[in-house]
């Protein structure tokens, strides 16, 4: 048992060096970054996190990739649980082909989509707003709550919507007042990777975005490229998009490795 | 068994109506532009299949998919194993277990392009952490942006940073998912730790490994973001993936027609081995 616990405990050493290097950077001035290999920060500074919080163009950042992806989070999981309903439950005309397909929306490349959705954003008027990139980002969330809730729905016994509609329940009341608390755990798991996928993708939030609604990685991006080779600020920037990671995994540890486990396939 | 009922598409058309204006219309416009030719200000010209013709008898595709399919393949070949030894010398219960799900599934929470930086910053050859190591240290001379190798290594090491834990986590979910009651027969039996992987374990894994391998399998093969900001595609061609290639075509040369049915013909790749993948690990199933 001992000797088995090397491995993990290795594992998880290699994960956490990239993040040591990056928190490190970030509490070092760009003098002593230059100037050569430090293991620890030598002169520690809080001054490239008193920039990001005292800067709009910074803070802003955080502030917009948390909105939308809230947005994102919400639409997805509320769309997701009557259709996840839908397929655990009946069967339908076309129903197999319609799950297949909606995974299918995880596998397009992004890149080349990337124009056609300003293109259609820009169309319906929605460019540069929260909204926007929310919506987009449910071409990938939306069939992965489906497919996550289904799991957990077909968990749960028939018996439980026969016995409420035998008692005079009404389908809407069934499912939001009974059904819905009794999966709590899969609609905490479905969040949670609806706001993890919204959360960590760049590409189309950077696209479908220029001053109102641009995400802090994209504000990263521009930083680095504009106002020279800033790696501490450029650190400490990163540092600070792992914390809204770190605090929703934190909630749904002990659901994760059972999400998996009910999902279907 | 599930009763038949056309009235739950009802329940669906919501999704239904999301997920199809995000993928359809943006679908068809990509679909436009693959059949015709553009010279700006909107004037488009009728180029039938000519562009798919281009793509699929080109050399710089023949090497870009090359390039792609044995990224994916090694990010398979090492990610896949190396998370179900992980998972199976985790802990089963007690207080360590939320502790290793947290820390392991940091990395997968990170923004991609931060995840490129982070990695930048870690390997930068003088004062980088495994850069610094590297050169100083062990003395061997590593500069991602000169060696096409150590580009390679890099990426790969990212990946697997990246990504190993969503096969842990998975592995690990059908792990404990197995009763009790079958590790005390195989202990009755005096089955070998070999025997308890091969026929107790690793059949219980299988549902949960078909979703980790599709899944790693779909992401690596349009991964984009962090290899572009670790090596810019670079030294050289060297680490230019299929998107990176398609990006590059699109939006820095705007061959938009080109760029489109390279994008269909790619989508079609990834569909078609997803199928077949998910074909083979099934077939048992429905026998």
């Amino acid at each position: 048992m001992q000797k088995r616990s090397i491995i993990p405990i290795v594992y998880i050493l290699f994960l956490m060096l990239p993040i040591y290097w990056l928190v490190a950077m970030s509490f070092k001035t760009t003098n002593e970054i230059l100037s050569g290999f430090s293991l620890f920060p030598q002169t520690f500074t809080w001054e490239n996190y008193v920039t990001i919080f005292t800067d709009p163009t910074w803070y802003w950042g955080y502030i917009n990739s948390i909105l939308y992806v809230s947005i994102n989070t919400v639409i997805s999981v509320i769309v997701a649980l009557p259709a996840a309903y839908a397929f655990s439950r009946y069967r339908f005309l076309g129903d197999k082909h319609l799950f297949f397909w909606l995974l299918t929306n995880r596998m397009a490349p992004a890149a080349v989509f990337a124009l056609p959705f300003f293109q259609l954003y820009s169309a319906v008027g929605l460019f540069d707003t929260h909204l926007a990139v929310a919506l987009a980002h449910c071409l990938f969330n939306i069939p992965l709550a489906v497919w996550i809730l289904e799991g957990f729905m077909s968990g749960v016994p028939k018996e439980l919507d026969e016995t409420a509609f035998v008692d005079g329940y009404s389908f809407p009341r069934f499912f939001t007042t009974i059904f819905i608390p009794s999966i709590k755990a899969g609609v905490g798991v479905a969040a949670f990777f609806c706001f993890m996928f919204s959360w960590v993708e760049l590409l189309l939030a950077k696209t479908l975005t220029a001053v109102a609604a641009k995400p802090i990685a994209a504000t990263m991006t521009k930083t680095a490229s504009s106002a020279g080779y800033e790696l501490g600020l450029l650190a400490a920037a990163g540092t600070l998009t792992i914390i809204p990671g770190a605090i929703v995994i934190y909630f749904v540890r002990n659901y994760i490795a059972k999400g998996f486990a009910m999902g279907r396939v | 068994m599930k009763t038949v009922n056309q009235r739950a598409w009802f329940l669906v058309l919501p999704v239904l109506f999301l997920v199809a204006f995000n993928a359809l219309i943006p679908m068809m416009t990509v679909v436009n532009y693959s059949v015709q030719e553009t010279f700006g200000d909107n004037l488009f010209f009728w180029e039938g299949l000519g562009w798919y013709e281009q793509i699929l008898t080109s050399d710089r595709f023949h090497a870009a998919l090359g390039r792609q399919f044995l990224f994916t393949g090694l990010i398979l070949v090492i990610e896949v194993p190396l998370g179900i030894i992980i998972a199976l010398s985790m802990p089963r219960q007690g207080f360590w277990v939320p502790v290793c799900l947290v820390l392991m599934a940091l990395p997968m929470l990170i923004p991609w392009n931060v995840v490129g930086a982070m990695w930048n910053i870690f390997t930068l050859p003088d004062i980088g952490l495994l850069g610094y190591f590297l050169n100083h240290t062990l003395g061997i001379n590593y500069d991602m942006t000169q060696d096409p190798l150590a580009a390679w290594i890099t990426i790969i090491t990212m990946d697997v940073w990246h990504w190993t834990s969503l096969v842990v986590l998975l592995a690990y979910a059908g792990l404990v998912s197995i009763p009790d009651a079958y590790y005390q027969a195989a202990k009755i039996d005096g089955a070998s730790n070999w025997a308890v992987f091969r026929f107790i374990q690793l059949p219980k894994m299988k549902n949960v490994l078909t979703i980790a391998i599709l899944l790693r399998f779909m992401d690596s093969f349009n991964i984009y973001t962090e290899p572009f900001v670790l090596t810019g595609g670079g030294p050289g061609n060297s680490t230019t993936l299929l998107s990176i290639d398609l990006v590059k075509m699109a939006l820095g040369q705007f061959d938009l027609g080109p760029a489109a049915a390279m994008s269909l013909i790619y989508f079609a790749i990834t569909l078609g081995v997803s199928w077949l993948f998910y074909t083979l690990m099934t077939k048992d199933d429905l026998n």
